[in-house]
C-alpha cells in the first residue's frame, strides 16, 4: 500500500467529519478491529528526524529511500540527522525537555519512560499497526507503551546471538550448540580444553556486557526487581545464576573483565576465541573481508542457552521511534511514522538491515532476510525473547539509572571473577539497586 | 604654542565624567572588564551552577528540585563511590610521583652536554603533544588482553606462556593506567624543570664545585633549591590535570575492570550522562574540590616557603 496525498487528504477529511471512521472513497481498505487513523500533514510541514549512526550501511540507506518516498508522496520535507549511539540518550532526554529540536527520535531502551509526558501518544497508530501486522512482541511493547497508552513505536530489537567456529566445536567433541545452560557448560570446558575457549565481555560494554550479565541472571530466574519494583536482586536464583558464571568464567579466555564492546569481535576475528555472544555484525565483519572468507564459512551462530527457568531471555538492544510534544507539526509526524511502518517501506528496511534488525510486528517475521543466510536464523527470534531491562518491575529513571551504572554488570564480573563471593556480590547490586529504587 | 595646548588638555576636563574616565583606576577597570567578563561567563558561572546542582536531583533536561545535602548523604554511603575516591589518590599520589622523579631526572640528563640535545628535547614533547585520546588509544591496543605487543614481544622471547592480563586484573590494570599516565605527564614536568635548570646561574655551581662541593651536595643545595617555586608550579599542575584526568581511563577501561579504575570524574561522568542523574554526578564532581584545594594550599603555602626551600625546616 502505498500511501498518496490524495490519499491522506481524503482520509483526514473524513476522520474530520465522522470520526475516525473507514475512510470512504479510495484504495484503502478498512479494518474490522481498528479504524485506520488517518494523518493530514500540516501546511507547509516539515520534519526532523534525529537517529542513531547506522551499524550497517544498508539500514540507513533504506531508511532515506523510504523517507524520500514519504517526501513525494506528501511533500513533507524531512531532514534526517544521527548521532553515535551512546549521545542518543542525552540528546533525546534534552530535546524533551528543552522542547525544541527534532520532532521525532529513534531512542533506546527505556528513553520512552524517561518523559512520557513530553511525548506525543500514538496510541490510535500503535493499535492500527499491531492489528493490521499481527500485533507488537511483548518485550517491545513494554518499551513503549505505558499503561495503556503507547507513548512510542517500537522499530528494533538488535538481536545478540551466538556466533561460533564450526571446526571447533566438532574438535571440542560436539555435533551441534548445546540448547541449555548445563551443556553450555560442558562445551565450554571441551572448547577450551581441545580447541579455543569461549569469550564473552564482563568490562563495562554498554552492548555485549549488558547482554550476557541480564542472560545469565534471567535465565536462571533472578531479577533486578519485582512487578512492583522492589528489588530482589539478592535471591536464591540470582546466586545460582552467579555460581554458574563463575564456573563459566573459570573456562573463558583471561581478560574478558577488560573488554569494551569491541574486543570479543577482534579477539573472535584473530581466531583465539572459538565462541562469543555479539550482533550479526560480526559475522559481516568476516564475510567482507576476503582474507577472512574461511572464518566466514567456518562461522554459524545459535541463541543464548535457555536456563533452568525453561524459557529464553534475553535483553538485547532495543529501538523505538518518538513524537515529542513539542513538534509542530504531530500531524505529519504521525503520517511518517505510519509511512515508515508500512508493509512496503518496512519490509524492505529489515531486509536491507542485513539481519541487524530485528521486526517489531510478528506479520514481518517472515521477511526473506531471516532465510537468506542460514546464520541469519537466530537473529529473527530476538524480538520475541526480548525481555525489557527493568524486568520485572516498571521501567523509567530507576531501571535506565541501574543499568548505566552497570549494576548487573558489575555484579555478574565480580562474582565471575571471584573477586566476591555470589553472595557478596549479590548483596552489593541490592544495596546499588537500592539508591535507584529508593525513589 | 605647544605647551599651551598641552595646558589647555590638561585644563580642560573640569567635567567629572570626563575625569572619571581618565582616572587610572576607571581605564584600569575598563580594561579589565573582557577579562572578567570572560571569567564570570566561563569559570564562575559553570562552577556555581555545578555546585547548584550537586543539592538538587536534577536530571538530564528536567530541573530538579533542592534537596540540600541528600547527594552527598548517598555518596557518604556508596562503596562505590569511595572506591573511586581510592582510586584516584591512588592514581594521583603514586602517578604524581613517578611524573616528579622521571621528570627531574630527565630535565638533569637533558640540561647535561649531549649530542643531538636540541633533537631530544623536541622529542620529548611527543607525548605531550600528542592528543590525550590519540596516546589512550595506542595504549588500548598495548594494554590488548590478547593483541598486546609487550605480550607478544614476551611470548616470542620465551619469558611467558600467556598474555598479560594488563587491563584486566585488578592490580594490573591500575598499574597499566598509571604507566599510561606517567608517560604522557612526564615531558610536562622534564620541560618545565629544564626551563627552570637553565636559569640557575653556573657560578654558583662554579663557586660550590671549588668549595669540594660533591655532585649530590650541589643538587641538594643548590638546584634544588633554586627550582623548588618552579616545582611547586609545575608539581600543582601536574596533580590538577592527573587528578581530573578523564579521557585516558575512559578510553582504556571505562572504569573497569570491576570499576578497579573508576576515578571520581569517570564517575561523575558515568552517573551524569549515560546515567541521566545531573544532580549526582556534579555533587561527585564538586567532591573533588576539597582534594584540588588542599593539593594548590599544599603547593602554595608549603612548597614555596622560604625556609623550607632553604633547606630548613619549620
Amino acid at each position: 500500500m502505498t500511501l498518496s496525498r490524495r490519499d491522506l487528504l481524503i482520509g483526514t477529511a473524513t476522520a474530520a467529519v465522522g470520526g475516525a471512521s473507514a475512510p470512504l472513497l479510495g484504495s484503502l481498505p478498512a479494518f474490522a478491529q481498528a479504524a485506520e487513523p488517518q494523518y493530514k500533514p500540516e501546511q507547509g510541514a516539515s520534519l526532523r528526524v534525529l537517529r542513531w549512526a547506522p551499524f550497517v550501511k544498508g539500514d540507513e540507506d533504506q531508511w532515506i529511500a523510504n523517507t524520500q518516498k514519504f517526501t513525494q508522496a506528501t511533500g513533507v520535507d524531512v531532514r534526517i540527522d544521527k548521532e553515535s549511539w551512546e549521545d542518543i540518550r542525552p540528546k533525546a532526554a534534552v530535546a524533551a525537555n528543552v522542547g525544541s529540536g527534532p520532532d521525532i527520535m529513534l531512542v533506546w531502551f527505556d528513553d520512552p519512560h524517561q518523559y512520557p509526558e513530553k511525548l506525543l501518544p500514538v496510541t490510535d497508530l500503535a493499535n492500527y499497526l499491531g492489528n493490521k501486522y499481527g500485533g507488537w512482541y511483548d518485550g517491545l511493547q513494554g518499551y513503549a507503551k505505558r499503561g495503556d497508552q503507547f507513548v512510542a513505536l517500537p522499530l528494533a530489537a538488535i538481536g545478540n546471538g551466538i556466533i561460533y567456529r564450526d571446526s571447533m566445536l566438532k574438535a571440542a567433541g560436539f555435533q551441534e550448540m548445546p540448547k541449555d545452560t548445563a551443556g553450555f557448560l560442558e562445551l565450554a570446558k571441551a572448547l577450551k580444553a581441545k580447541a579455543k575457549p569461549m569469550g564473552f565481555a564482563l568490562g563495562k560494554a554498554v552492548g555485549d556486557g549488558n547482554n550476557f550479565a541480564h542472560w545469565v541472571v534471567w535465565s536462571h530466574g533472578g531479577k533486578m526487581v519485582d512487578e512492583n519494583g522492589k528489588v530482589v536482586i539478592n535471591s536464591p536464583e540470582t546466586i545460582k545464576a552467579l555460581q554458574y558464571a563463575r564456573e563459566l568464567y573459570q573456562q573463558f579466555i583471561p581478560g574478558t573483565e577488560a573488554w569494551l564492546d569491541i574486543n570479543n569481535n577482534r579477539a573472535f576475528l584473530a581466531g583465539d576465541v572459538g565462541l562469543t555472544a555479539n550482533g550479526v555484525s560480526l559475522y559481516y565483519s568476516a564475510k567482507t573481508d576476503p582474507k577472512l572468507a574461511e572464518m566466514a564459512a567456518d562461522m554459524r551462530s545459535a541463541n543464548m542457552p535457555i536456563g533452568p527457568i525453561g524459557r529464553p531471555m534475553e535483553l538485547h538492544q532495543t529501538t523505538s521511534s518518538v513524537i515529542f510534544q513539542h513538534t509542530k507539526f504531530p500531524q505529519a509526524a504521525k503520517a511518517y511514522l505510519k509511512f515508515m511502518y508500512e508493509q512496503p517501506q518496512m519490509s524492505e528496511w529489515i531486509k536491507a538491515s542485513s539481519a541487524y534488525c530485528c521486526q517489531p510486528l510478528k506479520a514481518y517475521a517472515d521477511n526473506p532476510v531471516w532465510t537468506s543466510d542460514p546464520l541469519h536464523a537466530p537473529y529473527a527470534k530476538a524480538s520475541e525473547t526480548l525481555v525489557p531491562n527493568g524486568y520485572a518491575g516498571p521501567l523509567g529513571y530507576a531501571s535506565a539509572a541501574t543499568m548505566a551504572d552497570y549494576v548487573m554488570v558489575d555484579m555478574v564480573a565480580e562474582a565471575a571473577s571471584g573477586q566476591r563471593s555470589p553472595e557478596e556480590a549479590a548483596k552489593r547490586a541490592e544495596t546499588r539497586a537500592n539508591r535507584y529504587y529508593r525513589l | 604654542m605647544a605647551d599651551a595646548a598641552v595646558q589647555d588638555r590638561i585644563l580642560l576636563p573640569s567635567e567629572p565624567k570626563a575625569s572619571l574616565l581618565k582616572s587610572r583606576g576607571m581605564v584600569g577597570f575598563l580594561f579589565m572588564l573582557p577579562a572578567l567578563a570572560f571569567l564570570l561567563i566561563f569559570l564562575t558561572y559553570p562552577l556555581g551552577l555545578g555546585v547548584w546542582l550537586g543539592f538538587t536531583d536534577t536530571r538530564i533536561g528536567r530541573d530538579g528540585i533542592w534537596i540540600g545535602l541528600e547527594n552527598y548523604q548517598l555518596l557518604w554511603e556508596d562503596s562505590l563511590f569511595w572506591l573511586s575516591v581510592f582510586n584516584t589518590l591512588l592514581y594521583t599520589i603514586t602517578a604524581s610521583i613517578l611524573k616528579f622523579a622521571l621528570g627531574l631526572w630527565l630535565a638533569l640528563i637533558l640540561n647535561e652536554h649531549l649530542p643531538f640535545k636540541s633533537f631530544f628535547r623536541a622529542v620529548l614533547l611527543l607525548p605531550w603533544v600528542v592528543p590525550t585520546v590519540l596516546s589512550a588509544i595506542a595504549f588500548w591496543w598495548i594494554y590488548d588482553s590478547q593483541f598486546s605487543v609487550i605480550s607478544w614481544g614476551l611470548i616470542e622471547l620465551g619469558i611467558i606462556d600467556t598474555p598479560i592480563n594488563f587491563l584486566g586484573d585488578m592490580e594490573n590494570a591500575r598499574a597499566s593506567v598509571i604507566a599510561a599516565n606517567v608517560w604522557r605527564g612526564i615531558p610536562f614536568v622534564a620541560i618545565t624543570l629544564l626551563a627552570g635548570l637553565q636559569t640557575i646561574s653556573p657560578s654558583l655551581h662554579e663557586a660550590a664545585t671549588l668549595d669540594g662541593a660533591t655532585g649530590w651536595q650541589r643538587f641538594r643545595h643548590i638546584t634544588l633549591p633554586m627550582l623548588s617555586p618552579l616545582i611547586a608550579v609545575v608539581m600543582t599542575f601536574s596533580v590538577l590535570f592527573t587528578f581530573t584526568d578523564f579521557q585516558l581511563i575512559y578510553v582504556l577501561t571505562r572504569g573497569g575492570p570491576l570499576n578497579a579504575t573508576h576515578l571520581m570524574a569517570t564517575l561523575s561522568f558515568q552517573r551524569a550522562i549515560p546515567g541521566g542523574q545531573l544532580g549526582e554526578g556534579a555533587a561527585i564532581a564538586v567532591a573533588m574540590i576539597p582534594f584540588l584545594l588542599a593539593a594548590i594550599l599544599f603547593s602554595y603555602f608549603g612548597l614555596q616557603r622560604r625556609k623550607w626551600q632553604q633547606g630548613g625546616a619549620d
